[in-house]
């Protein structure tokens, strides 16, 4: 009899083993935490059109500004602080990649776990439909939704969940259906229990760890999508500059010098992106029965 | 010998299913399996209350599709199953809590996120045999009565040896308070040292439960020890029926006679340690059986006829049937 | 006296695991000589698969073999690096695993398969290899053998892949084979056949063979001599027939009794109490102590090896007679 271990001890045990990937989660953490905490550690608040002064536009790393502060990574042509800018930046696309992560899960999961316990006409119906929408590059549909519903958060997350359902369900559908066919499932319906409790009671929390591997990845799509779309314009409205804004804005200057206004921005979501996905890896490595053999 | 569990020419057919893929290929000419598989095939049993039933037989032979049947986990394709007069299964949906089934594999039947006592309460609490504040007594009570220390019930099953599991198991199915156990090999994924105690626990169990069980295993040995009847199938077909002993000395069917001449046996005389023989052949395909009687191309005493006509059960006393032509040459043979 | 073709003495594989030391094979010796067939008993966590994998060199991270030595030959195994020891593996010593559908691979051809093992140590003519493959076959009962070379091992019964897989681990002429509970998995009566089939075969053929597996009936149904394992360690080794008319160490009685066989229908089986034990926390001494009705306050300590004629067991008080021992 081995000691009291829930399977998510277990499972931290072993995470915890690889250093790169504590290193990576660590640093996922540490921006959640400085976007979540953004108008604290932030110098300035870049939404606050009063705050700005175009004294301060495109002016080098190390400037000292006219609000009396170091603009340590120096500033956009709207005279916005950059390091503030990208706190802020990074709170929405943790918000969007988040928001849109969790939507596509919860219905994508449903979606796969209905057409595997179905079974026959309901099954093809659901699992073909998802075929489709996976045969188009998510990028195209995300700009096709925002096209049709205009710019904003719910039409942006909108659009970001459309795109992404698709690889929940086909995930969902993969587990259920492994999952569905165990001698624990049959023994469930066997007592009989009603599909309902054997669902939600049996097959959810078991299809869960696949489910957890895409949500890591899955989230880092998301917020490098809503990074393409706001670099295209597309995103959320100029007021509320997410990365992928900050990074379309300084463009121009690419060329003349002054690559802080590009580089920085990029440079913070590529370390967001990479460390996410650095720990999906662990995570899917961990779930993966066939490697801890 | 009233019938407490009664089943009248039951048949199980897994017939061809086809996805649209398929049906489109077909049509176009590809070559797509349409037939089906037989996998129970006109069976027919009656088991008296308090009765065990060993149902033995190899691989492909329907054992475990037809104890499926019996449990009610699933419908058959043809007859009906009856406990106690009532119907198993109405309306394709398993309609009572009074079967309840053991599972081979005591890993794979617990669910391995959920705690133990919470897996064994389960079924109770949705059939209002317990009540949820009561739960952990009720669990705690079952867990006593196969061995187990109540204090486990807050453990997940990867905590507990096989041979724990498997009483886990048992506690789950007897929480039910069930008038029939079907037992789909309990024993096989056990080490031996283990065997014997899951078998002492199932003996005492259903003599102080009073449960009718149908005990299935490809192990004889252990089916000899707990069985009042055995029941030898033989691709979805049961082809000797009768009390264990008179069965074991004097087997009416050439197959169970090769059959129980084939496992090797510790007799250690001072001519020989282990004794077996060996059957010709292999069991063939469900997917196209012989014609005539199954066993006729492996069958020493097959004659003529055995390749064209298939036998239908007879009984040979009040309580021995058998499925063979040439039963008699069969008995005479001891 | 027939020459002794592997022997192994104070063999010891141990596992370093995130959980702790796992010390699965722990202090095993044994000889097998020409054409003998040892059977190797014992339920699971005994330690007799890690025994067999170890001969071959087949035991992987987080174990290895810790100290001991297995002479095979003449040729120390232990000190020899993983590509020496290929050139051993398959052509003198051969193994059979319990599931022949994890030992084929399911995209090759059978013929294909053989004739890719017999290249691994041979040149051979693409005609010569099919001779030596068709004659296996048949050898191990396939019908149309010849023919059957270009089939799939989708296309063959479980036992019949068992048979093959059998044909393949014979290409090379090995001395000694290793088998790996290989009709475990199979129906009764296939078992019987294999069981019939590696009779005859180890007559003719004249290979040592090392049999490990979990019954004690179907091992002894072979096995000229037989080693039970407990808990990493061999209890008690002896010929097949001694041993089981009287078996000295209390498991090895325990387990026999414990046979359904044994007791009369319908009664209680004389069932060995406990579990089996985890091997990360054995106790000090004897490991069978625990669960054994004849422990006293010496088991505590680890019971030395007594030898008695052909005989050998671990225990301070063993059951049975002395007198019957030796054959």
């Amino acid at each position: 009899m081995t000691r009291q271990s829930t399977p998510f001890s277990r499972f931290w045990n072993e995470f915890r083993e690889n250093k790169i990937a504590l290193v990576a989660l660590s640093v996922v953490v540490l921006l959640a935490l400085l976007a979540l905490f953004a108008s604290f550690v932030s110098p300035q608040n870049p939404y606050d059109l009063a705050n700005l002064s175009l004294m301060d536009s495109r002016r080098a790393p190390g400037f000292v500004g006219t609000g009396g502060y170091t603009h340590w990574l120096g500033t956009d042509p709207q005279g916005r602080d950059l390091l503030s800018a990208i706190f802020y930046g990074l709170r929405i696309s943790i918000q969007i990649g988040l928001a849109a992560g969790f939507v596509s899960l919860s219905f994508g999961a449903a979606l796969g776990i209905l057409a595997a316990y179905s079974g026959g006409r309901v099954e093809n119906l659901i699992m073909r439909l998802v075929d489709l929408q996976l045969s188009f590059p998510a990028i195209l549909l995300a700009l096709v939704i925002v096209a049709l519903l205009g710019q904003g958060k719910v039409q942006l997350i909108s659009a970001l969940v459309a795109a992404q359902y698709a690889y929940f369900a086909r995930t969902a559908y993969g587990a259920a259906k492994a999952e569905r066919g165990k001698d624990y499932i049959e023994a469930a319906v066997a007592t009989p229990l009603g599909s309902r409790l054997v669902i939600l009671k049996h097959l959810l929390p078991n299809c869960t760890p696949p489910l957890i591997v895409v949500a890591t990845v899955q989230i880092a799509n998301s917020i490098s999508l809503e990074a393409t779309l706001s670099f295209l314009g597309l995103g959320l409205p100029v007021t509320e500059p997410s990365l992928g804004m900050l990074i379309s804005n300084g463009f121009p200057y690419m060329m003349s010098g002054r690559y802080w206004i590009s580089v920085y921005p990029g440079v913070a979501l590529i370390i967001l992106i990479v460390a996410i996905n650095i720990v999906g890896d662990q995570v899917r490595d961990q779930f993966n029965p066939r490697l801890r053999k | 010998m009233t019938r407490f569990v009664s089943l009248e020419n039951i048949s199980r057919i897994f017939g061809p299913n086809l996805t649209t893929g398929e049906k489109i290929a077909s049509k176009l000419g590809a070559k797509v399996e349409t037939r089906s598989i037989h996998a129970v095939s006109n069976v027919s049993l009656s088991v008296t209350k308090g009765e065990t039933i060993g149902l033995v037989g190899e691989s492909g032979c329907g054992k475990s599709t037809l104890g499926r049947l019996i449990a009610g986990i699933l419908p058959p394709s043809s007859g009906t199953i009856l406990i106690d007069g009532s119907p198993v299964i109405k309306d394709g949906v398993k309609a009572t809590t009074r079967v309840q089934t053991v599972f081979q594999d005591p890993f794979a039947s617990l669910d391995p996120r959920m705690k133990v006592g919470e897996t064994v309460a389960e079924g109770p609490i949705a059939h209002g045999l317990a009540k949820k504040s009561e739960a952990n007594a009720y669990a705690a009570k079952w867990f006593e009565r196969v061995g187990l220390d109540p204090v486990w019930l807050d453990r997940y099953p990867h905590q507990f040896s096989g041979g724990q599991r498997q009483r886990i198991a048992i506690a789950r199915a007897l929480a039910m308070q069930p008038d029939v156990l079907i037992c789909d090999e309990p024993v096989a994924s056990l080490d031996v040292s283990i065997q014997a105690q899951i078998i002492n626990l199932f003996l005492e169990l259903t003599r102080d439960l009073e449960l009718t069980t149908i005990f299935i295993s490809h192990d004889l040995s252990v089916v000899q020890h707990v069985s009042d009847r055995i029941a030898i199938m033989y691709l979805g077909q049961i082809v000797e029926l009768g009390p264990v002993d008179e069965v074991f000395e004097n087997p009416a069917h050439p197959y169970t006679a090769a059959l129980f001449g084939s496992v090797p046996k510790l007799v250690l005389d001072d001519h020989e340690l282990v004794r077996f023989d060996t059957i010709e052949g292999e069991v063939p395909s469900p997917l196209s059986p012989p014609s005539g009687c199954f066993y006729h191309p492996r069958c020493p005493l097959a004659g003529e006829n055995c390749a064209i006509s298939r036998p239908e059960m007879t009984s040979i006393s009040n309580s021995r049937s058998v499925t063979c032509h040439n039963y008699q040459q069969q008995l005479q043979q001891k | 006296m027939t020459e002794t073709v592997l022997s192994v003495k104070n063999l010891a594989t141990h596992f370093f695991t995130r959980a702790g030391l796992v010390k699965a094979v722990d202090n095993v010796s044994f000889d097998l000589a020409k054409g003998e067939i040892m059977g190797l008993v014992g339920e699971s966590g005994s330690g007799k698969t890690v025994t067999g994998f170890s001969l071959l060199g087949l035991v992987d991270e987080p174990g290895r073999i810790v100290s001991g030595s297995i002479t095979f030959k003449d040729r120390e195994l232990t000190s020899l690096s993983n590509a020496e020891l290929r050139r051993w593996r398959g052509r003198e010593i051969s193994m059979i695993f319990q599931d022949p559908i994890a030992t084929l691979n399911p995209v090759l051809t059978i013929g294909k398969q053989m004739r890719l093992a017999i290249a691994a140590h041979e040149r051979m003519s693409a005609r010569a290899a099919e001779d030596r493959s068709a004659d296996l076959l048949s050898k191990v009962g396939i019908p149309s053998a010849r023919a059957r070379l270009d089939a799939y091992p989708h296309e063959f019964s479980g036992g019949m892949r068992q048979r093959v897989a059998i044909a393949i681990a014979l290409l090379h002429r090995p001395s000694v084979i290793i088998a790996d509970e290989p009709t475990t998995a199979l129906d009764v009566s296939i078992q019987a056949q294999i069981l019939q089939q590696m009779r005859v075969l180890a007559a003719e053929t004249g290979t040592s063979m090392i049999w490990i597996s979990h019954d004690l009936a179907v091992v002894s149904s072979l096995a000229t001599k037989l080693a039970v394992m407990y808990a990493g360690r061999i209890v008690e080794q002896g010929p097949t027939a001694t041993l089981l008319r009287n078996p000295r160490h209390p498991y090895t009685a325990g387990l026999m009794n414990s046979l359904p066989a044994m007791t009369k229908p319908g009664t209680p089986l004389k069932q060995i109490p406990g579990t089996t034990p985890s091997l990360l926390s054995l106790p000090p001494g004897c490991p069978f102590a625990p669960r054994c009705q004849r422990a006293t306050a010496q088991c505590q300590h680890e019971p030395e090896l007594t030898i008695h004629g052909d005989r050998g067991w671990r225990c301070f008080d063993p059951v049975g007679h002395m007198d019957e021992v030796s054959s």
